[in-house]
């Protein structure tokens, strides 16, 4: 009977954390779009064994094991892959799973996944650090690109735009502030027109007409479920717009333009290009785009 | 009112010996909760776990499957278990109290109260409780979702109740209103909510036990296993209030603090079990039913059968859940509904008018 009562904290102690040796390349699960882009950047991709649902880029990663949404990751799952290193999106969850993988003693390593340049550059350190690669060259080229684009963006007319998220049902899903889909826009040549509130939220009529948006941005396949250009465009929230009367509505591949890798550079100035419809100087091939 | 809603008076216990058939039903189910699953863990992997929890050292290449075993499922199982016994035996209950036969927890709002709770956590956690979230960290959620399902009852059986005495018809009115008023301002938090929260509250909504940690568990004897056992022992009071109230009264029982009591029981162990897991749905209506269909509507087998039934049950789902959509996790919830709606439909049909007369 006492051994009875003691053994939750007996076995507690017991199989604390038995730390699993972080090999360089070894088995590798990739959780959010940029992080496992960024890993197969750093040519790293050959040891990646499984990726979350968000990992739809590069292609090969579609052909790797599925653990699911980022925000309800599987602690037995995980580590029934047997994995050398788990590299986790800061934006996955459950925490309380994440706490069941570090108590397991699961090689945990969490990345800070936020939109912008600086954001880029650390995450490709932080990625290539724990793959014990040297990140540098990925970096820098990222940044040169990104940098080639500001002065030729900053010579353009700001345009007032708007990111709709989804419009398939009731009134359309808009990014405000503290988006991903905000900072995209902005370093774009675009003005977020969206400023009163922060994440996705429904647009108004009301709103849409006063904020005057002249483009609309939005996912490809997001377009594609509104119904296309033309259903877009009746809904009244948008049919009073701006962008409705010019017809500006630019769908690129979600991944492509929000995720905030290695991509980014080329993503901005491709949105940047359709948005303005003018010609921008073309960024060096890269041969992780 | 209450006679339209009677369920059948008990009958003899059957000379089936229930208990023990549930105790080795639930047994089975906690072994292969052990035993399965995505991480496989081989018997001579077992077999040097074992040995290391009576003192061998743990050869290094096992140490994955004593973090599997140890840290990820075993946890994991007893969570499952406590959980469903609580919403089973909560379950059986409600439906004699309430002597009706849709009765189940989320009747007395404490679903409703835990899910707004656990929404307004989810959603203002690192805003409004910005202190209390870096203090509480991991458990600020279940504490809120606790607090909330509580409150809820509370509030429920004292708007119920008109000078001291809970009618089953006020008290089944109250608790719909609760669960409008719940439900209403979930809505307002989820309005508020970004899309990020928006995804964790639908998940939270589905129920899972991947969160199951060793220092939960005694939290959870405490507030699920404990009502549990206490909702057991409320057998026979139970029983004498299926003759009608004015009976039970007239036996001895005291009905309206026996009223009280069971509501506040039943709420503690089911917010308690939310409160870790999300919301599981379908075990706490079926398996009272299960139990009574296949053993009669004595409260001496119903209470500990819907426990011990409803305790296996969720193992066994959430070995399902945790196995089926591998490496990935189906949302128990999903599981137990999956399994508990058709059974409840064919239940409908089978019973027509059994539980009406």
């Amino acid at each position: 009977m006492i051994g009875r009562r003691v053994l939750p904290a007996a076995l507690a102690g017991v199989f604390a954390a038995p730390h699993l040796a972080r090999a360089g390349g070894g088995r590798l699960i990739t959780v959010g779009g940029a992080v496992t882009e960024t890993v197969f950047a750093l040519g790293q991709g050959d040891s990646v064994v499984a990726v979350d649902s968000t990992s739809r880029f590069p292609a090969q990663a579609a052909d790797l094991r599925q653990v699911g949404y980022l925000r309800a990751l599987a602690p037995e799952g995980l580590i029934g892959l047997a994995p050398d290193l788990l590299l986790v999106s800061e934006e996955a969850g459950p925490p309380q799973a994440l706490a069941v993988l570090r108590a397991a003693g699961a090689p945990l390593t969490l990345v800070p996944d936020q939109a912008g340049l600086p954001a880029i550059l650390r995450k490709t350190e932080a990625i290539a650090a724990a793959l014990r690669q040297d990140g540098t060259a990925l970096a820098r080229a990222v940044q040169d690109d990104w940098q080639a684009l500001d002065a030729p963006i900053a010579a353009l007319r700001p345009l007032r735009a708007i990111f709709v998220l989804s419009a398939a049902r009731g009134a359309p899903l808009v990014s405000g502030r503290d988006t991903h889909a905000d900072v995209m826009l902005r370093a774009a040549g675009a003005s977020n027109v969206v400023r009163g509130f922060t994440g996705y939220r429904p647009l108004s009529a009301e709103l849409a007409a006063s904020l005057a948006p002249e483009a609309v941005v939005m996912m490809d396949h997001a377009l594609a479920e509104a119904g296309g250009p033309d259903a877009l465009l009746r809904i009244p929230a948008l049919a009073v717009t701006p962008a409705a009367a010019s017809r500006r509505i630019v769908a690129m591949d979600g991944a492509y333009m929000l995720n905030f890798g290695p991509r980014a550079a080329h993503a901005r100035r491709d949105l940047a290009q359709r948005l303005h419809g003018a010609a921008l100087p073309a960024l060096p091939a890269r041969s992780w785009t | 009112m209450s006679t339209t809603l009677a369920l059948p008076l008990p009958r003899a216990p059957r000379p089936v010996a229930l208990l023990p058939l549930a105790v080795g039903l639930l047994g089975a189910a906690m072994l292969a909760g052990l035993l399965l699953g995505p991480a496989r863990v081989g018997p001579d992997g077992l077999l040097a776990v074992l040995a290391h929890l009576f003192g061998a050292p743990l050869p290094a290449e096992y140490a994955r499957d004593a973090a599997v075993l140890g840290v990820i499922r075993a946890p994991r199982v007893l969570l499952a278990a406590l959980v469903g016994a609580g919403l089973g035996a909560a379950g059986a209950a409600m439906q004699g109290l309430f002597r009706n036969p849709l009765a189940d927890p989320a009747l007395i709002g404490v679903s409703s109260g835990a899910a707004l709770a656990a929404v307004a956590a989810i959603v203002l956690g690192g805003t409004v409780f910005g202190a209390a979230a870096g203090l509480l960290g991991l458990w600020l959620l279940p504490l809120a979702a606790f607090l909330g399902g509580l409150g809820a009852t509370l509030l429920m059986a004292r708007l119920g109740s008109i000078g001291g005495v809970a009618s089953v018809a006020t008290l089944l009115l109250a608790g719909v209103a609760v669960n409008a008023l719940a439900g209403a301002l979930t809505g307002l938090l989820i309005f508020m909510a970004d899309d990020r929260q928006v995804r964790d509250i639908t998940f939270w909504t589905l129920g899972s036990l991947a969160g199951a940690r060793w220092q939960h568990l005694p939290v959870i004897l405490l507030l699920v296993g404990l009502p549990s056992l206490v909702l057991c022992a409320l057998a026979r009071p139970l029983n004498a209030l299926l003759l009608g109230e004015a009976e039970a009264y007239h036996l001895g029982v005291p009905v309206e603090s026996l009223k009280r009591l069971a509501i506040i029981l039943a709420a503690i162990a089911v917010a308690a079990g939310v409160a870790f897991t999300g919301l599981i749905g379908f075990v706490g209506l079926v398996v009272p039913h299960l139990v009574r269909l296949a053993f009669g509507s004595d409260h001496r087998i119903v209470l500990p059968g819907a426990a011990l039934l409803g305790a296996a049950l969720l193992v066994l789902a959430d070995l399902a859940a945790r196995s089926l959509a591998a490496p990935a996790e189906l949302p128990v919830g999903v599981v137990t509904a999956l399994i508990g709606a058709p059974f409840f439909l064919w239940l409908l049909r089978r019973s027509h008018g059994g539980f009406g007369r």
